[in-house]
């Protein structure tokens, strides 16, 4: 009887102790998630609010009114739909180049054995140890020798020739879809771009989805690039339109910049939202299976 | 080579042409090329002279490189542990027996989709040291903020905060990695007498230390080369408290049009990478567990 109610109050202390337990949890979940959410939160209504509510040291939480306006009129400063334009363009470029390419090399790298394949893969893997600034330099001299600098060329061109880490991801997937799948198709005399083109492609759509949108976020945030490569004011992208808008407006126009910071960052997280399960996934992915 | 061998080199060979062309026009001749030009005086507008060893020697008497050199080792040395840190703790919170955790998770990862320059004027505003809303907030503690983003001592801090709120992008990663550990070692564990600490010290941290030994090795050399949101934020300043390694190399190429010079940073720039990677293998041995992959 008395073992029972030594074990009763056990269970009863391990319950308190239990919830206690959730209620951190949960109290630790709530503060990171304001703490994480509250700039975001903090760059659209200043985007709503007029001068006057910023330039004070009490913070105004809620514009009244909203000055949506601030939006029409960014756009209209910042040569907006010029540079959205610009933008999705070498974004499209972009993606469509990576995924072609990266796609053919990963094939060539997993479903066919030729010799000399798997050297070519080390060196390929080599590559991506290699940093960005080392390359800067002579790619801008190519690209000035071409007479490319000062187009969008430098920015798309490389996409169509692949890329180390994207062939790597997709050849890993390409090796998990089974040989005797397209064993039979060579049997019936399929042709080799025929079992690419017909099998593997829509097979790794989930992976090549993946790609996509990691390329498309790249060439959306890319700076460094169009700073190098654009001088024309109108060939600019968003990232670099906004900087420049910023050096010349910055300390005074806050709510102009946060507006035009958030009209930025909208397609991405609509984007993110539509697609969240392929982000997570690859996300998952590039962490773990390297 | 049989008749099948070669027909499967031709194969290989053009499914791989574009890459081959690529790796070739874009990354090994130039990466050669650089090697070249760090020997080299060169301002793309004249031909290469080469000059020896001088970018090297010059560089070693430059005091604004040594002082992007130590800014950037600085940050590293404080935002690689931290990010990481808080990586795995986020990520263990929400690995807890949590209701809606897809919607914590994407509320930790949402900050790491705002696009770099968009997310350095978003921080630039909040630290304004006038009408920020960082200091309104610490003054409802007592506390008389910093100018942040204008003061020697803070900037360099600010900076790293910014860098925090993009950890979204690794809590995703080590979540993956958490839910891949088997349950059953927690079970045995508890069983045994195993409290929460004692769980994640010798299960939970060991199962994953493959994933944290890949994300300090590419935070390693993602954070060597920070470049957009210092150059948005603080353009390098305050008296260069917060110009980063290729900030200056930057500047060295496309506004001195000093590239050979830039090319000798590059490289110097590679062997540090290449050396902390090396050093960050060898530490691994014995200390990361590769029998959960």
């Amino acid at each position: 009887m008395a073992a029972r109610e030594s074990l009763e109050v056990d269970a009863g202390t391990l319950t308190t102790q239990r919830i206690l337990g959730r209620v951190a949890t949960y109290a630790a979940l709530l503060f990171f998630s304001v703490l994480f959410l509250f700039p975001l939160v903090w760059m659209l209504t200043t985007s709503l609010k007029s001068i006057g509510e910023i330039n004070t040291s009490q913070p105004v939480w809620f514009p009244s009114p909203p000055q949506w306006e601030n939006y029409k009129i960014v756009t209209a400063k910042l040569n907006f739909w010029r540079y959205a334009l610009n933008t999705v363009m070498l974004c499209v470029l972009t993606v469509t180049g990576t995924v072609l390419s990266c796609s053919l090399a990963a094939y060539g790298f997993s479903r066919i054995k030729w010799p000399g394949r798997d050297k070519l893969f080390i060196i390929t893997l080599g590559t991506m140890m290699i940093p960005f600034p080392v390359l800067m330099v002579p790619l801008y001299a190519l690209f000035k020798e071409f007479g490319w600098v000062g187009t969008f060329k430098p920015l798309w061109v490389p996409a169509f020739f692949a890329s180390a880490y994207n062939i790597f991801l997709l050849r890993q997937f390409f090796m998990t879809i089974p040989q005797d799948l397209t064993d039979a198709a060579v049997v019936d005399g399929c042709s080799e771009f025929r079992i690419f083109w017909q099998m593997i492609i829509p097979l790794a759509r989930s992976a090549l989805m993946v790609v996509g949108l990691f390329c498309f976020m790249a060439v959306w945030n890319d700076f460094l690039g169009p700073l190098i490569y654009l001088s024309n004011e109108n060939d600019f992208t968003l990232a670099l339109g906004l900087q420049a808008f910023q050096s010349q407006h910055g300390g005074t126009d806050t709510n102009l910049l946060m507006a035009a910071g958030s009209v930025m960052v909208l397609p991405v997280i609509v984007l993110f939202f539509f697609t969240q399960k392929s982000f997570i996934e690859g996300i998952s992915l590039t962490g773990l299976k390297l | 080579m049989t008749r099948e061998q070669k027909r499967n080199l031709v194969k290989g060979l053009l499914f791989t042409a574009p890459w081959i062309l690529g790796l070739s026009i874009f990354t090994m001749i130039p990466a050669l090329m650089s090697l070249y030009y760090s020997f080299c005086d060169y301002s793309v507008l004249n031909p290469p002279v080469f000059i020896g060893a001088k970018n090297f020697t010059s560089l070693s008497t430059d005091a604004v490189f040594w002082k992007s050199l130590n800014n950037t080792l600085i940050y590293a040395v404080v935002a690689l542990p931290l990010g990481t840190v808080m990586g795995i703790a986020l990520a263990l919170l929400l690995n807890q027996q949590i209701i809606a955790r897809p919607l914590f998770r994407t509320i930790f990862f949402l900050p790491s989709l705002v696009p770099l320059v968009a997310l350095a004027i978003l921080w630039q505003w909040i630290f304004n040291g006038e009408f920020g809303v960082l200091n309104h907030a610490l003054s409802w503690f007592g506390i008389d903020g910093p100018n942040w983003l204008t003061d020697t001592t803070w900037a360099k801090p600010a900076l790293v905060i910014t860098g925090l709120w993009g950890v979204g992008n690794s809590v995703v990663i080590y979540l993956a990695g958490l839910q891949d550990v088997p349950r059953d070692f927690y079970e045995a564990a508890r069983v045994d007498g195993a409290n929460w600490w004692q769980q994640t010290r010798h299960i939970t941290i060991p199962m994953i230390s493959p994933v944290i030994y890949f994300n300090v090795i590419m935070g390693t050399i993602g954070v060597l080369q920070i470049f957009a949101v210092p150059y948005v934020m603080t353009g390098g300043g305050p008296a260069r408290a917060t110009l980063f390694y290729t900030m200056y190399l930057f500047d060295q190429a496309f506004r001195y049009l000093n590239m050979g010079y830039a090319c000798a940073m590059a490289w110097v720039l590679f062997v540090i990478v290449a050396g902390l990677t090396l050093f960050a293998h060898r530490m691994s041995k014995g200390h990361v567990y590769y029998g959960g992959a």
